[in-house]
């Protein structure tokens, strides 16, 4: 800018003025943005802490109280509660009957309460997942522009994806635990209708961005609509399809573990009810047993994933 | 032909002789993922839940979306007739509904017009259903049906005839009383309700006495008065909906931006390229993942106990799972970005907040706010979710509603408020994100 203090010429000193005047008002711009983002942020906080039962500068010296009732005086414990064997410290009540849940599968075998848990849960994202996979699958050729010419049918598909995604999970489980009993099933149909919006959204997308050539050369020989689509769109697609999907797997197991905590069964319940009541080992020991689960899952989808599409599995929303 | 397959095969032997494995790939991940549904199919008792469904309660819960139910009875043992509804009836306390009709001596009720009703005096009903009547003598100590081909909708159970009409209800007849309910499609008393001066009153009405009627209650203006009766209406809360509604946004917005906020720094400790040194950079990501992985219905679950249940709650678990979601996104861009930028600010003699002012953010900024927005918008459907476990919101009260099974259409209005809130916040992160970087990127 110094250099620019004495300009050589007319032309140079407009563009200097213009320079500045650009750059003045891309500041302002910025300091306008991030000022009101600031404002909005500390009305949402106020407005926040008026609405919660505790207030936040009140509660704060107890935010570590956790740590009073979750570290558990015998470390022991936790594995014990993990592998439901009796411990030293069971005084009768819920925190430390940990063999009472056990699942006996005979001949003195047991699978203990939590592993069960968590293999309700997993079944539970698994099956709903395989159900919004089909329910994608079959759905996303009659959205997407390339394969479906009638805009009716594309945009009434399209609607049908939206409202299957945008309807609270919470709200489907509900009615289905009036009418099912609460328990997985509920859980399996809620998860599965909100991944069959989801994933029907993702994948005709991506069909949308198909080489329509073979599509062509399909058409040309006489293919119907059902062959074009076996034979043209589907091999270039389905490992995108299957790579999305198991992305959706990784969400899967969260989402249902917190419809269990709302009442849909498995692990999320289990959790929910040993961290509200404060029982330590049961508590770490159903946290590390999730954790775990979620991270083996999320290393075999991205296994997957990378196998089958390679890194542009991992750009996001890509 | 034969000649033109083999030079094909011959010019493309890879096609032609995959391995058996890769061959049939697909199909055994079929028959795996049959058999796997074949096992859940066992392992959840499919087949005696579905059967053991009550699913006549679907339809009934649906309709009731949409629909609402008056329940009434008609006492035929005093001197006179005598009407009874319940106290909170969307009718009110004393209605005289178009559908009752006085008739010699009592009345006919028109559930669905007049080929859907019951006419009853002190000693003789009618019941009237899809053309057929059945006509019942009250005199005795229990309901005499005096009609001989009785039609399929009308039973008689423990001394009560009882019709059931189909959609528009039901009517229950013992020789004491009358008992029916009569479902409507609608949102009764929507903007007021029973104990408002406006209840009751036509839009024409209601509306003139906004503009220029007398003040219904002295002191406050008319308008006033209406948008207080709305804002507390009894039955469906707006001001409560609206209020949790509130949070629910409040709680995606804050928590996503607390989490960039926070995320943001750190993702350059955590880049190799700008900070090459291993253990800090390992250490920061095993932070990120742990966060992550954590989930948000863990942290919803602490910070519910630690701050009492509400919004608070919902902002530090959303917060935290960002945290660790925005800080691997934006560590993986920063990793990816053009280092002659940077090594071109650096060899001006820049110092090191300059270089990575100048050198990296413009590369990554436009996708790092699209990555954010992405997560806002996401982060908006799940604070609805985690609220149902005490972390604050309309996910909370929409689980309250749904629990007590009653309450169904105000569940739907929730619903409905939900849908139009995602729908609305997509399309303006859509927008944003469209101007930030084009359209290539969805």
């Amino acid at each position: 800018m110094t250099v620019l203090a004495q300009p050589a010429s007319d032309t140079v000193r407009t563009v200097d003025l213009a320079w500045r005047h650009l750059a003045r008002q891309r500041r302002l711009y910025s300091i306008l943005g991030f000022g009101g983002l600031a404002l909005a942020l500390v009305g949402s906080l106020i407005f926040a802490d008026e609405s919660n039962a505790g207030h936040f500068v009140d509660r704060l010296p107890h935010l570590f109280d956790f740590l009073s009732w979750l570290i558990p005086h015998d470390w022991m414990d936790v594995p014990r509660a993990l592998f439901d064997l009796p411990t030293p410290a069971d005084n009768g009540t819920l925190e430390y009957n940990f063999p009472d849940g056990r699942v006996e599968l005979g001949a003195g075998f047991y699978l203990p309460e939590y592993f069960y848990l968590m293999l309700i849960t997993i079944n539970v994202a698994m099956v709903s997942t395989i159900i919004g996979f089909t329910g994608g699958l079959l759905l996303c050729f009659l959205a997407a522009r390339n394969m479906m010419p009638s805009f009716l049918v594309r945009s009434v598909v399209r609607r049908v994806m939206e409202v299957l995604r945008a309807f609270p999970e919470i709200v489907i489980a509900g009615l289905f635990a009036a009418v099912l009993s609460i328990g997985p099933v509920a859980a399996i149909i809620a998860v599965g209708l909100h991944t069959i919006g989801a994933l029907g959204k993702l994948y005709f997308e991506v069909i949308e961005n198909i080489d329509m050539k073979p599509d062509e050369g399909l058409k040309a020989v006489g293919a119907n609509w059902i062959e074009r689509v076996r034979f043209g769109a589907l091999p270039q697609v389905m490992p995108n399809f299957v790579s999305y999907a198991m992305l959706r797997l990784e969400i899967n197991v969260r989402a249902s573990t917190i419809i269990g905590a709302v009442g849909g069964g498995g692990i999320g319940e289990e959790l929910k009810l040993s961290i509200s009541r404060g029982f330590g080992p049961k508590t770490i020991a159903l946290i590390a047993l999730l954790l775990t689960t979620i991270i083996i899952v999320d290393q075999i989808s991205a296994y997957v994933r990378r196998k089958l599409v390679g890194d542009a599995a991992f750009l996001i929303h890509g | 032909m034969t000649d033109m397959t083999l030079t094909l095969e011959q010019r493309y032997p890879a096609v032609f002789k995959q391995s058996v494995l890769k061959r049939f790939a697909p199909l055994i991940a079929l028959v795996a993922v049959v058999l796997y549904l074949f096992y859940a199919v066992w392992f959840f008792a499919l087949p005696s839940v579905i059967s053991g469904g009550k699913w006549d309660r679907l339809g009934d819960y649906m309709q009731q979306w949409i629909a609402y139910d008056i329940n009434a009875e008609y006492r035929l043992d005093g001197p006179t007739i005598v009407g009874k509804y319940p106290r909170f009836s969307v009718l009110g306390a004393d209605p005289h509904p178009d559908w009752l009709v006085p008739r010699e001596g009592g009345y006919t009720i028109e559930l669905g017009g007049a080929g859907q009703s019951v006419t009853f005096t002190k000693t003789a009903a009618t019941l009237t259903n899809a053309g057929q009547s059945v006509d019942l003598d009250l005199t005795g100590a229990e309901v005499r049906v005096l009609t001989q081909d009785l039609p399929s909708w009308f039973v008689v159970k423990s001394g009560e005839a009882i019709a059931d009409m189909g959609f528009v209800g039901d009517v229950r007849v013992s020789p004491d009383r009358v008992k029916f309910r009569k479902r409507a499609f609608g949102w009764p008393n929507f903007l007021f309700d029973i104990n408002s001066p406006f209840f009751g009153k036509s839009a024409g009405e209601v509306t003139s006495l906004l503009v220029s009627g007398p003040d219904l209650v002295p002191g406050t203006s008319n308008v006033a008065l209406a948008a207080n009766n709305i804002w507390f209406n009894a039955q469906w809360q707006h001001g409560d909906v609206w209020t949790k509604l509130l949070q629910t946004i409040v709680m995606a917005f804050a928590g996503t931006l607390i989490g960039a906020i926070v995320s943001f720094p750190l993702a350059f400790f955590a880049a190799r390229n700008i900070m090459p040194n291993k253990p800090v950079n390992q250490i920061i990501k095993r932070l990120f993942d742990f966060f992550r992985s954590v989930d948000m219905l863990i942290w919803a679950l602490f910070f519910t106990r630690a701050f009492g249940p509400g919004p608070l709650a919902g902002i530090g678990a959303i917060a935290l799972t960002e945290t660790g979601t925005l800080g691997k996104l934006y560590s993986e861009g920063l990793e990816n970005i053009d280092d002659k930028q940077r090594e071109g600010i650096a060899s001006t003699g820049a110092g090191v907040i300059t270089t990575q002012r100048y050198g990296v953010l413009p590369q990554v900024l436009p996708v790092m706010i699209s990555q954010t927005l992405y997560q806002w918008e996401s982060n908006t459907r799940s604070a609805s979710i985690i609220g149902a476990v005490g972390a604050g919101g309309i996910g909370l009260k929409l689980w309250e509603s749904m629990r007590t099974n009653s309450n169904w259409s105000n569940v739907f209005y929730m619903v409905l408020l939900i849908l139009a809130v995602v729908f609305i916040f997509d399309n303006i992160s859509n927008a944003l994100r469209t101007r930030l970087i084009g359209k290539v990127q969805h």
